[in-house]
């Protein structure tokens, strides 16, 4: 693991055929141990170089895929502690729990849930991906029958839960095509669910009372040849749990161990018996480490704040979120409404729009691509100035929208109106409006 | 291959600030590891969660927010002994968002006034916030310290346009200071070295990030204040070794989601609950990235972040 530049260098052909695209083998070889090139680019690479490079590139955390179709769920791949870092990668996914001993009107009420609590935020699409089919009844005909149920009425992701093997033979018989996580490996079944997720190319949840056990059971259902792991320490108060969260996330990137190189599975579910506290554990593994997060059940009010939690966390730190450039409606505005413009700042356009909003004034918002930049950091980058606003204005179909020609500016940009101005021409009226998002209520009262 | 816990080094520790005075007061800080990193070091006080009380009655505060106050709203003195009485509150924080020159512009005065009556009347430790402009608070800030002399308030926000006049305040009549920085760890750092050359003592002062709501730039908030832990506990960094306070509960409760009322926006679930869980989710988040303090809302919200707090300490 960790191979430097010139040990890798001593595995390529040293022709300097250039084909990769770099000059020589030397330097590709310092791009792949930077972790900036891929091994793939080299065409003439011996496959026993080949077998022995992609061992030592391997993600210290397995990466893996549960599900199938547009709603493939990726876990694992992380490489960091800290998101500062470097971004974290895959998101952990969110599943609610459905047992085959709920009534009928109660897996309904949830199924409906799961479909429809998404919302639109940032241009993307949040909402949870999974459903943990549980089962109690220790009934693999009925296990089967909800199985196929869910399968049927939703693109969920599926983990599979019971204590029995014959259960999730038949389980996994009826969504094998949908990939679904088998939960969970012990000591007493090892062999039986290794043979089952091996035949049917599915990933395995090992589950073990401790981190010595959970190791060993890893090595060995490696050993059989096993390489989709997902790992649950069996921990369920809130302290041992998230120790348990970062042993694992530090043993697979500090001391770089295979055993436990892989993603993790929670259970809030199994932790205390208040949706609203089982809310606050989940969150506490959005940021530490989890891979997947079962929940009991969920409503809007709790899934909603864990998955803008989510986001905000797996945020690339080093790019600002951004808004699709546009014409933004808020409330129902008319042809006579105000007009507002402001940059693509995802914060800059959640703040203003909230204030928007708030004044109960219905208004047309004008957003801008600035690359992401908030009103002041993109005038002061020359990308939200009077000509750059001025042609946006006229391009963004407004002119369509309104009867009038007036257009509101952020007041920290005061100095620009002139230059906007002349660029819109004197139909136009350009109006400064607050410093301050918090003053627009006030402002766009006033009228 | 028996598991062996893979644990960190760290060589600093951060430092211990006592707020408030009495048989009440509270001492933050002090740990030697990351947050709830108990199985490598010590956090020796648990973090503390300080009740906000408003100088005026606030106006656009959703329902859910506003209903267990709605008797107190009035008058700050009753709004903090309640919070006290009622709620089991560790700290006070009075946010004297009245003295603000955009909004009602009361004088410093007045202010001082009231944040005297507010610290008389409740035994617990008190943060005293100012409007955030830093030039009114530069004044109404300075008066509160030199009123309410010796009664070992806590003051912010404390900038760098006005540390000079604000850090002369908590010198002289022995106050600590909340430095406030926006979303920086450098600014952060450069301020409380600004502050220890004016001479404020380094167990007078606590450190405010700056803090983002949920959906709401959380997330810098965040990397900041783990990159401030990590500088202060790993990296010897002398000058980030304050505890973290963050005040939190305006950037939840101001939110448009915050905001909208069940009926509107079915997917969003029970408004009431919504609310307490956008707080209580935000003030784990922090505590999981360093918060020493968090100035809270909700009395249910705080409720469930206690719990957290014991169980995460918990033997």
């Amino acid at each position: 693991m960790g191979m430097t530049g010139i040990q890798i260098f001593k595995l390529l052909p040293k022709t300097n055929c250039k084909e990769c695209g770099v000059p020589t083998c030397l330097a590709f070889a310092m791009n792949l141990a930077a972790g900036k090139a891929e091994l793939a680019s080299c065409p003439y690479v011996s496959e026993e170089a080949k077998a022995m490079l992609s061992e030592a590139a391997a993600p210290p955390i397995r990466p893996l895929a549960i599900g199938a179709g547009e709603n493939v769920v990726k876990v694992g791949g992380e490489t960091v502690l800290f998101r500062h870092e470097k971004t974290f990668v895959n998101k952990p996914g969110i599943a609610i729990l459905i047992s085959d001993t709920m009534p009928e009107a109660e897996v309904t009420a949830r199924l409906k849930r799961f479909k429809e609590l998404k919302y639109e935020r940032v241009g993307l699409t949040l909402r949870p991906e999974l459903i943990a089919v549980k089962n109690e009844s220790g009934d693999p005909g009925k296990f089967e029958a909800l199985i196929k149920k869910v399968k049927g009425e939703t693109d969920a992701a599926l983990i599979l839960m019971s204590a029995k093997v014959d259960a999730l033979t038949a389980g996994v018989k009826a969504c094998a095509d949908r990939v679904p996580l088998i939960y969970a490996a012990t000591d007493g079944n090892s062999d039986a669910l290794a043979n089952l997720a091996k035949e049917n190319k599915c990933p395995l949840a090992v589950k073990a009372d401790n981190l010595d056990a959970l190791l060993a059971l890893s090595d060995k259902l490696t050993a059989a040849g096993l390489k989709d792991l997902v790992l649950d320490s069996g921990s369920r108060t809130l302290r041992k749990a998230f120790e348990d969260q970062i042993y694992i996330r530090r043993a697979a990137l500090i001391q770089k161990s295979r055993s436990l190189g892989f993603p993790t599975i929670t259970f809030p579910c199994e932790m205390t018996k208040d949706p609203m506290k089982e809310a606050l554990i989940a969150a506490t593994f959005v940021s530490k480490y989890a891979g997947i997060i079962v929940l009991s059940d969920f409503q809007g009010e709790s899934v909603f704040p864990l998955l803008v939690e989510r986001l905000n966390i797996y945020t690339d730190p080093q790019r600002p979120m951004m808004m699709q450039q546009g014409i933004y409606p808020i409330g129902t505005p008319t042809d006579a409404s105000p007009v507002l413009i402001t940059t693509n700042f995802s914060l800059t356009y959640f703040i203003v729009s909230g204030e928007v909003e708030s004044s109960r004034v219905p208004s047309w918002l004008l957003v801008m691509d600035t690359e992401g930049l908030s009103v002041l950091t993109a005038w002061a980058a020359g990308k939200f100035v009077g000509d750059a606003i001025g042609a946006f204005i006229k391009k963004s179909g407004i002119t369509e929208k309104v009867k009038h020609r007036r257009v509101v500016i952020p007041g920290a940009v005061a100095a620009v109106s002139g230059d906007l101005e002349e660029e819109l021409g004197k139909d136009w009226e350009v109006k400064i409006g607050p410093r301050e998002a918090a003053h627009i209520p006030a402002f766009l009262k006033m009228g | 291959m028996a598991f062996e816990i893979p644990k960190v080094t760290y060589t600093g520790k951060i430092r211990e600030v006592t707020l408030g005075k009495g048989p009440k007061a509270v001492t933050v800080g002090g740990e030697t590891s990351y947050p709830f990193h108990l199985f490598e070091g010590a956090m020796p006080h648990p973090p503390r969660i300080a009740m906000e009380v408003y100088d005026t009655p606030p106006e656009e505060w959703p329902e859910a927010a506003l209903e267990p106050f709605k008797d107190v709203a009035k008058d700050p003195v009753a709004w903090a002994k309640k919070c006290v009485q009622s709620y089991g509150a560790e700290l006070i924080a009075l946010q004297l968002v009245s003295t603000d020159p955009n909004g009602l512009n009361r004088s410093s005065d007045e202010a001082a006034q009231t944040a005297k009556k507010v610290a008389s009347a409740v035994d617990v430790p008190v943060i005293v916030w100012g409007s955030g402009n830093a030039d009114k608070d530069a004044d109404v800030l300075r008066k509160v310290a030199e009123t309410c002399d010796g009664m070992n308030l806590v003051i912010g926000p404390v900038v760098e346009g006005n540390y000079k006049q604000v850090g002369a305040g908590a010198i002289a009549y022995k106050h600590t200071a909340i430095a406030s920085t926006p979303i920086d760890i450098n600014l952060a750092k450069q301020l409380n070295i600004l502050l220890g050359n004016l001479g404020v003592p380094d167990g007078q002062i606590i450190v405010d990030p700056t803090t983002g709501g949920l959906g709401y730039g959380i997330e810098y908030t965040y990397s900041v204040m783990e990159r401030d832990r990590m500088a202060a506990l790993t990296q010897q960094d002398e000058r980030l070794q304050f505890p973290i306070l963050c005040n939190m509960a305006k950037e939840i409760w101001k939110t448009k989601e915050a905001k909208t009322k069940t009926e509107d926006a079915p997917t969003l679930g029970d408004a009431k609950k919504r609310g307490i869980l956008l707080e209580a989710v935000t003030a784990v988040v922090l505590l999981l990235a360093g918060a020493d303090v968090l100035v809270m809302r909700h009395p249910e919200a705080i409720k469930l972040v206690r719990e957290m707090i014991a169980d995460f300490t918990a033997k």
